[in-house]
């Protein structure tokens, strides 16, 4: 049962749509779906056995590979870099809690409070994307610079001597995980934000309204109505910055330093200079079986499917 | 603002309310008096500023200016939680995340109430839908939710239950049967009603007083009969039933009657019933109040107690329980009639005619009034 579609027809009796039982109208789906499962086929399927094919060979760059069902691939790569694995799902943990932290209040003010300057607000929201997203990635150095006005600012006001005994800084930021957890919050933080103003948008506000007449503060009815109901849009935004935070290795190229690089960084430096395809392949699976086992185990529990 | 609290006892009483929005006043300076324990309907088209006031009320809505008193307490400043008023909605607002159950229990949660298992079982008892307690509200129909809405609003026993259009969106036979359950509700728990609708008929069945609104303003207050038969604005003569409005003049006046002369004649009005302030009226009488006769066997039929006029019917339509006629009357003014079914043959149209009416059934408004006020045809909306 979607929220979705229960809403607007509150009162109303749902009339099904009566689907035609020709044989033609039960094919339309299946054509409508081609041109994307074609896509899914070439750029997935296929890449994904290649790739499955790949970490399974033996062999070196100057004799070629051969496929030798080599399973010690897999123990090698996940012991070796097991620390980059932490890292990723640490920091793209961290970039999504301080992603959602920072974009559920600007969605539901846009939402909510936002009136006619709504509009502007939202694109407001994806403006970034109008800069290269490696130009805004540098950006960040200069703004976390070691001379510039963060740290200038942290230092003066000893909020530093705090952040590094927590171990978030080392008298400095850059090269630091906090930078790269920061510069990933950043660049995914409109996808955190548009489905969260999704859900928050098509609440219906009667219920808001429900809630106060039913003897509910603010306080109460945000806890009680607005969250619980916004949960698909928590769900997705979380999502939509988690998965490709895990993966990413760009902010961690410029805002980190090789000590603390995370499992894209490994998989970008085995393909393209080390050359081992056979490791770089076993680690993108080992990543993405990863990545899927949590996100599956993170939607089972927030036990949202019927919400969303 | 003019009167303390105590000089306005229990119930819910509203002193000079007040709400505009920007340059535009929906509600322009109500008071009402809802004695404890009666079912009370706001009634009007839509755009009359009913819902408004039913929103002030429950403190969804803050007033320019007023008080509102509940149980002798101006609540007019309080928020919405703080009220001892409960909202039935017009799209009845259930929460989609929690059961019926939760959904019930809502208010008494929210209170830190005691018994609320007990509680809420007994209301969606009352309503014969305990069954259902751990469904979600989608998987109700209409009305069932609106069942749900109620009780949901009821159990937490509020002085006052604001309904807000709550029949709105069921379908006609639907209505009708919650009609009556809502009317059995209300006298089983004995709380106060609030009724807004735009439904003049479902006003009048549930209704113990009626006040009927017009921009901003309530036109007439009081009992469905009392609002029916004597009407004293042209707005409430439309918009509740149908009425014949003549023009006229206040021509003299003798014991209790005023005699109004009409180009269709000189008729006559009970005092008591004629709300004109100057000479210029409009006469008024309801269609089913009229008689109809033949001229050619009138003159024995028409008692001297009776107002009567003549013309030619220019139109019949056959209903079945009724048969509705127009008739073109001196003056080029054309009068409805509601004539019963008992049996007497269909009259048709071009036959010359004779209507009366017992003169006891006659009212009178201010001649300087828009007769189409009221009228579906004439509203904004």
């Amino acid at each position: 049962m979607s929220i979705a579609a229960a809403l607007p027809s509150a009162g109303g009796h749902s009339a099904r749509p009566a689907g035609g039982p020709s044989g033609r109208g039960k094919l339309t789906p299946y054509f409508l779906l081609l041109p994307a499962g074609l896509a899914l086929l070439v750029f997935y399927v296929l890449p994904t056995i290649t790739l499955a094919t790949t970490s399974l060979q033996t062999g070196s760059l100057e004799k070629g590979y051969t496929l030798t069902w080599h399973w010690p691939t897999y123990g090698e790569v996940l012991t070796q870099y097991w620390p980059q694995f932490a890292r990723s799902f640490g920091y793209a943990a961290g970039a999504t809690i301080l992603a959602l932290i920072i974009a559920y209040p600007l969605a539901y003010t846009i939402a909510f409070k936002a009136g006619r300057w709504r509009s502007i607000m939202l694109t407001l929201v994806i403006a970034p994307f109008f800069t290269s997203f490696l130009i805004r990635t540098l950006a960040w150095r200069q703004i976390l610079a070691d001379e510039g006005p963060v740290v200038s600012f942290m230092k003066s006001t000893g909020l530093m001597h705090v952040t590094d005994w927590i171990g978030m800084t080392q008298g400095r930021i850059l090269a630091t995980g906090t930078a790269v957890v920061i510069g990933l919050a950043y660049n995914f933080l409109p996808f955190m934000t548009l489905p969260l103003y999704n859900s928050l948008e098509r609440m219906d506000r009667g219920l808001l309204k429900a809630s106060e007449d039913l003897y509910a503060n603010s306080w109460t009815t945000f806890w009680k109505v607005t969250w619980p109901l916004s949960l698909p849009g928590v769900v997705g935004g979380t999502l939509l910055t988690f998965i490709p935070a895990a993966g990413d290795y760009v902010n961690q190229r410029f805002l980190g330093t090789i000590d603390n690089t995370m499992a894209g960084n490994a998989i970008d430096s085995l393909f393209l200079q080390q050359r081992q395809y056979p490791q770089a392949a076993a680690l993108s699976l080992v990543l993405m079986v990863a990545i899927i086992v949590l996100v599956s185990v993170y939607v089972k529990r927030s036990g949202t499917e019927e919400l969303v | 603002m003019t009167e303390s609290a105590d000089a306005v006892g229990s119930g819910l009483h509203v002193r000079g309310l007040v709400k505009k929005y920007g340059v535009f006043t929906a509600v322009d300076g109500i008071d009402l008096d809802v004695p404890e324990g009666s079912f009370f309907a706001l009634l009007g088209p839509s755009g009359c500023g009913k819902t408004t006031t039913l929103r002030m009320v429950a403190g969804l809505e803050e007033p320019t200016s007023g008080a509102i008193y509940i149980g002798g307490d101006d609540v007019s400043r309080r928020r919405a939680y703080q009220r001892p008023v409960n909202t039935v909605f017009q799209n009845y607002a259930l929460f989609p995340h929690l059961s019926i159950f939760e959904n019930v229990a809502f208010g008494l949660r929210r209170r830190r109430e005691s018994n609320i298992d007990k509680r809420v079982m007994e209301m969606l008892e009352l309503v014969e839908l305990a069954h259902l307690a751990q469904r979600k509200p989608t998987q109700l129909s209409g009305g069932q939710q609106q069942r749900v809405a109620v009780v949901r609003a009821l159990v937490n026993r509020p002085q006052v239950l604001l309904l807000d259009e709550p029949l709105g969106a069921l379908d006609l036979k639907l209505r009708r049967q919650m009609q009556l359950e809502l009317k059995r509700i209300q006298m089983d728990v004995g709380i106060t009603f609030i009724h807004v609708t735009h439904d003049q008929e479902e006003a009048m069945t549930m209704a113990d007083t009626i006040a009927v609104m017009n921009q901003g303003h309530v036109e007439q207050l009081g009992e469905p009969a009392q609002l029916y038969e004597n009407p004293v604005s042209v707005f409430v003569a439309n918009f509740l039933g149908q009425s014949n409005l003549l023009r006229g003049t206040a021509s003299g006046s003798e014991s209790g009657w005023i005699t109004a002369s009409t180009p269709a004649g000189a008729l006559r009005i009970p005092k008591e019933r004629s709300s004109a302030s100057g000479s210029d009226v409009l006469v008024g009488v309801r269609p089913e109040k009229l008689h109809v006769h033949e001229s050619a066997d009138a003159g024995a039929v028409v008692p001297g107690s009776h107002n009567s006029v003549t013309g030619r019917i220019v139109d019949a339509s056959f209903i079945g329980v009724s048969t509705q006629y127009l008739v073109d009357i001196a003056g080029g003014q054309q009068l409805t009639v509601f004539s019963q079914n008992t049996g007497t043959s269909l009259l048709r149209p071009g036959t010359d005619v004779v209507l009366h009416w017992d003169a006891a059934h006659t009212f009178a408004l201010d001649g300087a009034e828009d007769v189409r006020s009221g009228l579906d045809d004439s509203e904004a909306e």
